[in-house]
């Protein structure tokens, strides 16, 4: 009798371990061989790394998660705003995204399960995935600025998002007549681009210059320091003398609140009645990013330097304007430099290897003049927990330049957009 | 069972990443550099160039004898050590 069952038990525990060995083999190697990896926005950050990520490994499945089937590019907008270029030479497909092997879901993003795993879409559907990577770009604060909501943006645009509120401004500008005031302002640090309201000021005097010259242009600003200062203040003083002028925050320049129904700007000194208003408000990382648990008090994320993995939601990495970078500004050229790392590091831990310690470039172009360009460029590597600048390198443009080196970034600045757009969405 | 997966990971994944994974700082290049079509770009193409001529002229850029508008800046940021294995693996793109 025993020894019946004892062969018995031992088949048994056999049979078991051959079942347990067969799922050790199958199973995970099946999870293992088609690893899951979603990004969320289909903005410079996200196509970047969804397609970064299937070149470097083309058995992972990625989906990309965009509701919208065109997107429109940030960077050279000013051009349009100030009509030297066509909204379509800012707008691109997924077309070939999804051509080169990426999956798109287009849908919003609405749910995230971090401990399940899961996005939920809009139309109720769910993707599993295996590590989440998030892109979503910026959301504005319309609770930051008293009289500034989503109405007010309609008579007062902030164009921060390109599209529609690009062109807003753009027919503004064109009906205005010649001597109006046309007013910018600008939030505290940190924001989407940081040159982007000097290039857009710089551009907008110059058409004022050349169409509407008695016009006039204020920047109401709530800093006293931005990127490239010295050199955009020595360019409008060359280029817009009395038509361009910055009230840096010392001078009174915070726009503590707006009226959108007179077009006035409320500073803690002054009142200024704008024939256009551009208002830029305050930001924070795109909804998805809150919805997800992974920004902190600031309304940014905080994430690994090398691997873009968050601080605070484990399998979910966060890149482009929504995350803590350090000391990378929140610009298009960032977006798409962390993607690649951060689709190297994806590769990696889904491999059980350990990520190598990237190390990032940035370049930031603007326009003063439609021919006079002037950059910011910057070298990253992770230490002490932050992307940190590596000292010695990056800085802007020299202050003493000839024109024909001003005309030479002008020429790169295009080149640039040209070249990122086609890596991106071509 | 962790183990054993990510070490089958490794088996199948491994050497199609060592082929292809950039060095620190390589990937960043794509960003103005085109890696195809970039005929009529003002930013000349560097990928598939000699690693020798890639070295010699970030070398350039950064100890200021080859004039840059922004090369220079961004070549002070890496060191010999660093621009080799870029130069190699920039060398290796077609």
């Amino acid at each position: 009798m025993t020894q019946p069952h004892l062969t018995s038990r031992r088949t048994f525990l056999g049979q078991t371990a051959a079942a347990a060995a067969a799922l050790m083999v199958t199973g995970p190697a099946i999870a293992q061989t088609r690893p899951r990896v979603v990004v969320i926005g289909g903005g410079f950050g996200g196509v970047s790394c969804a397609r970064t990520l299937h070149a470097l490994d083309g058995k992972l499945d990625v989906t990309l998660v965009e509701p919208n089937r065109t997107f429109t590019a940030c960077p050279m907008s000013n051009e349009v705003i100030a009509g030297d270029r066509a909204i379509e030479a800012q707008q691109f497909g997924y077309d070939k995204v999804v051509a080169g092997g990426v999956k798109m879901a287009t849908k919003a993003a609405t749910k995230i399960d971090a401990a399940a795993r899961s996005v939920g879409l809009a139309d109720g559907t769910t993707l599993a995935y295996d590590r989440l990577v998030l892109s979503p770009g910026i959301d504005l604060r319309f609770d930051a600025l008293q009289g500034y909501d989503e109405a007010a943006a309609a008579r007062m645009p902030h164009a921060w998002k390109a599209g529609e509120q690009t062109l807003l401004l753009r027919r503004q500008l064109e009906a205005m007549d010649d001597g109006g005031l046309v007013v910018i302002s600008v939030p505290a640090n940190p924001y989407r681009c940081p040159p982007g309201p000097y290039e857009r000021a710089s551009l907008i005097g110059h058409y004022l210059k050349t169409k509407k010259p008695r016009s006039k242009l204020i920047i109401l600003d709530s800093k006293d320091a931005f990127s490239k200062q010295r050199l955009f203040l020595q360019a409008w003083q060359e280029l817009y003398p009395g038509l361009v002028e910055w009230v840096g925050l010392s001078h009174g320049g915070k726009v503590t609140s707006v009226d959108a129904a007179t077009n006035t700007l409320v500073t803690e000194f002054d009142k200024h009645k704008a024939a256009v208003a551009n208002v830029l408000p305050p930001q924070r990382a795109g909804q998805i990013a809150a919805i997800a648990g992974v920004t902190d008090r600031s309304g940014w994320c905080p994430i690994d330097p090398v691997t873009f993995e968050s601080k605070q939601v484990p399998n979910i990495h966060v890149i482009g304007d929504a995350c803590i970078a350090g000391g990378m500004p929140k610009s298009a050229f960032s977006a798409n430099a962390q993607a690649k790392a951060c689709a190297s590091a994806v590769v990696s831990l889904l491999a059980g290897a350990a990520p190598a310690a990237p190390k990032l470039i940035n370049t930031c172009y603007s326009l003063v003049a439609p021919d006079y360009g002037i950059s910011i460029a910057g070298v990253y590597q992770p230490k002490n927990g932050l992307l940190t600048d590596v000292e010695g390198a990056g800085g802007t443009s020299p202050l003493e330049a000839t024109l024909t080196f001003r005309n030479q970034e002008a020429v790169y600045a295009r080149s640039w957009f040209d070249t990122i757009t086609g890596e991106v969405f071509g | 069972m962790r183990a054993l997966a990510a070490t089958l990971a490794v088996i199948s994944i491994g050497p199609a990443m060592a082929a292809s994974a950039p060095p620190p700082g390589a990937a960043s290049c794509s960003g103005c550099h085109a890696v195809q079509g970039a005929a009529s770009s003002a930013i000349p193409p560097i990928h598939g160039r000699d690693a020798g001529e890639i070295t010699e002229a970030m070398t350039g850029f950064r100890n200021g004898t080859r004039p840059a508008t922004v090369m220079g800046r961004i070549a002070k940021g890496f060191s010999d050590d660093e621009l080799r294995p870029i130069a190699a693996w920039l060398a290796e793109q077609k």
